[in-house]
């Protein structure tokens, strides 16, 4: 039994200890916003935020995260209101495929919070996540927007 | 339609769907036990037809027959339906008719393969016939009820409206009314001039729920009951289970049955896929790996080699007398090149869900081929047509892999072993990696020949390596020959090679290794276009010419290909002096019934880093659906391109691939992503596909440029087994 709390809720899930964090968010609490994309911390494509850092929560375990927020891609929005990264996205016209959308999401919310304007160099450390389809030249443009929207 | 339960097909609309053969609507036929039937949308609501139902709110529901897997050929083609609709299209929504349906409604809806860039180009002219025969209808209804001359009613926006009274009404308060009439057989299509909503850049229809992670793929499908299933194939493609101690996994967490799949594959079905997963790891297989153990690509490479010069090999496109002239020229060039295997590597794996009882079989997945998946899944069931369905879910990218459906297959054959659960079949990535459908290897020899005056005489071209058809599908090879492998080489058609030369010979030595080809986007253009255009770079250099200059003089009789050549080529600033330390290549090729080209600005650190800063691509598709989705697709294209040029190529050892995840195929993130300058060219007049053409010039454009660096050829992809990276 563990006891996580995600998107400002509380879980008592029935789950070993050292189960990947992605998985226990899939499966045990059943939000599939967070996607599995490679199991090693590679693709992004699972990342979530954890007292509000951009982590792949395939490469984090239930244990590591107990005691700490939570926040998947379901939880970005406040009160029904999209977050600007989520609105930059529409307005942008950014996803593909939409697969790996939801970490890099999560992983741009993060930058912005810590860096209001970044910079493309800013991006480009910051913004790691595998996108197939090859959406980063929308993806650039929408950070732009959404950090020009602060 | 295409929600999580068993489809809502009543008994009336699949007599009525059925009764319909050959009209390809199903529509206000009278029916012996009731009064004048209408086709219902499983909500109740009416259908006008096939393509278009209208709900009383006026939501205006457009069937989409092909899979979107991130092309958005969802919404170019609900758009190719509204404009003939002359509907509201912020009222448009869409849903997926289910293979099922089709084959019970004798392909009402028919084709639903999505590849080959062909889910516009081939369908847009009956779909745009079901939305104006659905305007037609809905005319007709509205001059009925006012019993007025139809001639004098117009349509604009889901409002019709009686020209000389200024009556009005729309389209949902008729639609019940319009679903009893008889379909028009004149139909006639909008000329191309007078288009609202086709040819204008409409955000897709598709977004929202890919930003809340509210949007379901195969991977997030749920059912009451439902286990999970992690598979394990023989690692080595040809190789057999031999056996598995089940006995060391059973009491694990979580486990619930041991399977064996096919004759090559093993399967653990537990609670959570993560137990699954965890115990399919410690579970010990014994494989037969069989006589392709013995396969490497060094002896792939070897044996492709010989096919360069020896034995026999079809002939693809031939002229003059390529022999003769090669023999007589003044001064030859010769190259040898070689494109890898390559993976897919879809963001989603492969996944398929599926409920197997005794009567039943029904399965849910992302697939390219939703009627693929049906056959599918009546094969691996043993259960008749009217007995299965597949419920197509957005496919979290498919790239042609998923027009396959070796993963369906699997499933059903799980849940067949465990009926009445269903069953979730998701491969890890590394199962993904390792079994996937690649891109086919090949090598190829150019032979070039000039006259005394540095004309070019004689070009031959034999391509040596794997055919797609011979393994995938056998009864399309044509004589032995697989056509699709002279695709942008041939003398005609939707993949034509873009040069005159008096003597020309192209042929193909079929040489097909164990490890399973399959259509890569792009497909065979991504090697014969890369050979040809550095190729050409090579004879332009051996004469002295500039590379532009020097191909021009071949494409006189190709103009189209000639104008997205020069787009490129003026946007970039050829013949201008390009910034300091920086140097451009060129491209340009046609497939899939499109026109495309592309330059690119690279610089060079330390002979071995490669900064791309700039890619100017233009494409003529004929039409332009949806202008911004094609420059999307476009960017996109250099994505996948580079990412196969710089770390792609899956390489075999003891015959297995060896690359099992991102870290040993690696793929581009954002700091190594040029800025992609896209032109948008329609010049009207046929319909070219835009998902694919684009990313066999990617490569060649950044080669030619390397070179214009370096001074080195490079005529090996992946760049990162020569040491060559990006910046």
């Amino acid at each position: 039994m563990a006891n996580l709390t995600i998107n400002g809720k509380n879980f008592t899930l029935d789950v070993e200890a050292d189960t990947p964090l992605l998985w226990a968010i899939r499966e045990n609490v059943g939000l599939t916003g967070t996607k599995y994309g490679c199991g090693i911390a590679q693709c992004g494509a699972c990342t979530v935020h954890i007292d509000g850092v951009a982590t792949r929560s395939c490469g984090v375990t239930v244990n590591d995260a107990i005691g700490k927020q939570i926040t998947t891609v379901e939880g970005l929005a406040t009160n029904g209101v999209l977050h600007k990264v989520q609105q930059a996205w529409i307005e942008n016209d950014v996803p593909q495929c939409g697969y790996c959308q939801s970490g890099m999401i999560m992983a741009v919310a993060a930058l912005l919070e810590d860096k209001p304007k970044p910079t493309d160099k800013d991006i480009d450390e910051a913004i790691t996540n595998i996108c197939r389809c090859g959406t980063f030249q929308q993806v650039r443009e929408a950070i732009h927007a959404a950090a020009a929207n602060a | 339609m295409n929600k999580h339960v068993a489809p809502h097909l009543n008994r009336r609309s699949f007599v009525i769907g059925a009764a319909a053969l050959g009209t390809g609507l199903a529509l206000g036929l009278d029916i012996p036990f009731g009064g004048p039937a209408i086709a219902r949308a499983a909500d109740g609501s009416p259908e006008v037809n096939a393509w278009v139902v209208i709900r009383p709110d006026d939501t205006v529901v457009i069937r989409i027959a092909r899979s979107e897997m991130g092309q958005g050929t969802l919404t170019g083609l609900a758009q190719l339906v509204a404009e003939e609709l002359e509907c509201d299209w912020s009222k448009v929504v869409t849903e997926f008719p289910t293979p099922g349906q089709n084959v019970a409604r004798k392909r009402a809806w028919g084709d639903f393969s999505t590849g080959g860039s062909r889910g516009i180009r081939s369908s847009q002219d009956y779909v745009r016939k079901g939305g104006a025969t659905a305007r037609m209808m809905l005319i007709q209804a509205a001059a009925d009820e006012w019993k007025v001359p139809v001639g004098e009613c117009v349509a604009a926006s889901s409002v019709i409206t009686h020209t000389p009274s200024g009556k009005s009404t729309t389209y949902g308060k008729v639609a019940e009314a319009a679903a009893k009439l008889t379909p028009p057989t004149d139909v006639r299509l909008k000329d191309p001039k007078d288009w609202k909503i086709i040819g204008k850049g409409l955000k897709r229809l598709d977004t929202p729920g890919k930003v809340t992670g509210a949007t379901v793929y195969g991977i997030d499908v749920k059912l009451p009951g439902m286990l999970n299933a992690a598979i394990r194939d023989c690692p080595v493609t040809g190789g057999k289970v031999k056996s598995f101690d089940e006995a060391r996994i059973s009491s694990m967490k979580g486990v619930k049955k041991v399977v064996k799949v096919g004759d090559s594959a093993v399967a653990v079905v537990a609670d959570t896929w993560w137990h699954a997963k965890t115990a399919l790891d410690a579970l010990p297989i014994v494989w037969d790996e069989g006589e392709n153990a013995k396969v490497s690509s060094a002896s792939i490479a070897k044996w492709l080699a010989e096919g360069l010069d020896s034995g026999p090999a079809y002939v693809g496109n031939e002229s003059g007398d390529v022999k003769a002239a090669l023999a007589g020229a003044a001064k030859k060039v010769e190259a040898v090149y070689n494109y890898p295997y390559q993976n897919h590597a879809t963001m989603e794996p492969m996944n398929a869900t599926a409920l197997y009882t005794a009567d039943k079989c029904e399965v849910w997945c992302g697939t390219q081929n939703g009627e693929a998946a049906f056959a599918a899944t009546l094969e691996a069931s043993g259960l008749p047509a009217d007995k299965c369905d597949v419920h197509k879910q957005l496919l979290g990218g498919g790239f042609g892999r998923r027009g396959q459906t070796d993963y369906v297959r699997q499933a059903v054959e799980i849940a067949r072993q465990m009926p009445g659960t269903p069953i979730k079949l998701l491969w890890s990535r590394e199962e993904d990696m390792t079994h996937g459908r690649y891109h086919p290897v090949t090598q190829c020899k150019l032979t070039a020949g000039f006259d005394a005056d540095n004309n070019l005489t004689a070009f031959h071209m034999r391509l040596s390596g794997q055919s797609i058809l011979f393994s995938l599908r056998p009864a399309a090879l044509v004589d032995g020959k697989d056509p699709g492998a002279f695709a942008g080489l041939n003398a005609g058609g939707d993949a034509a090679f873009g040069y005159s030369i008096p003597n020309l010979l192209v042929e193909h030595s079929m040489r097909n290794p164990h490890i399973i080809p399959g259509p890569w986007r792009g497909v065979n253009v991504n090697h014969n276009a890369l050979y040809v255009e550095c190729f050409m770079d090579e004879l332009a250099l051996a004469v002295g010419q500039d590379p532009l200059e020097f191909r021009r003089k071949l494409m006189s009789k190709h103009p189209k290909n000639l104008a997205v050549l020069n787009a490129v080529a003026e946007k970039i600033g050829w013949g201008k002096p390009p910034p300091q330390g920086v140097y451009r290549g060129l491209a340009q090729n046609m497939s899939h019934g499109s026109y495309v080209a592309a330059a690119a600005e690279i610089s060079v650190i330390e002979g071995a880093k490669i900064k791309v800063h700039r890619i100017v691509a233009a494409t003529d598709p004929g039409y332009a659906v949806n202008p911004a989705q094609i420059e999307r697709q476009v960017a996109g294209s250099f994505v996948y391109g580079l990412t196969g040029l710089f770390y792609g190529g899956c390489t075999v050892k003891d015959g297995r691939i060896e690359q099992t995840n991102f870290d040993t195929y690696n793929s581009m993130r954002i700091a190594e992503m040029p800025k992609v300058e896209s032109i948008v060219m329609p010049s009207g007049g046929f319909w070219g596909g835009v998902g694919e053409p684009t990313i066999c010039v990617a490569g060649p454009a950044v080669l030619n440029a390397y070179f214009a660096a370096t001074g080195k050829r490079i005529r090996s992809v992946p760049l990162r087994q020569q040491n060559i990276t990006f910046a």
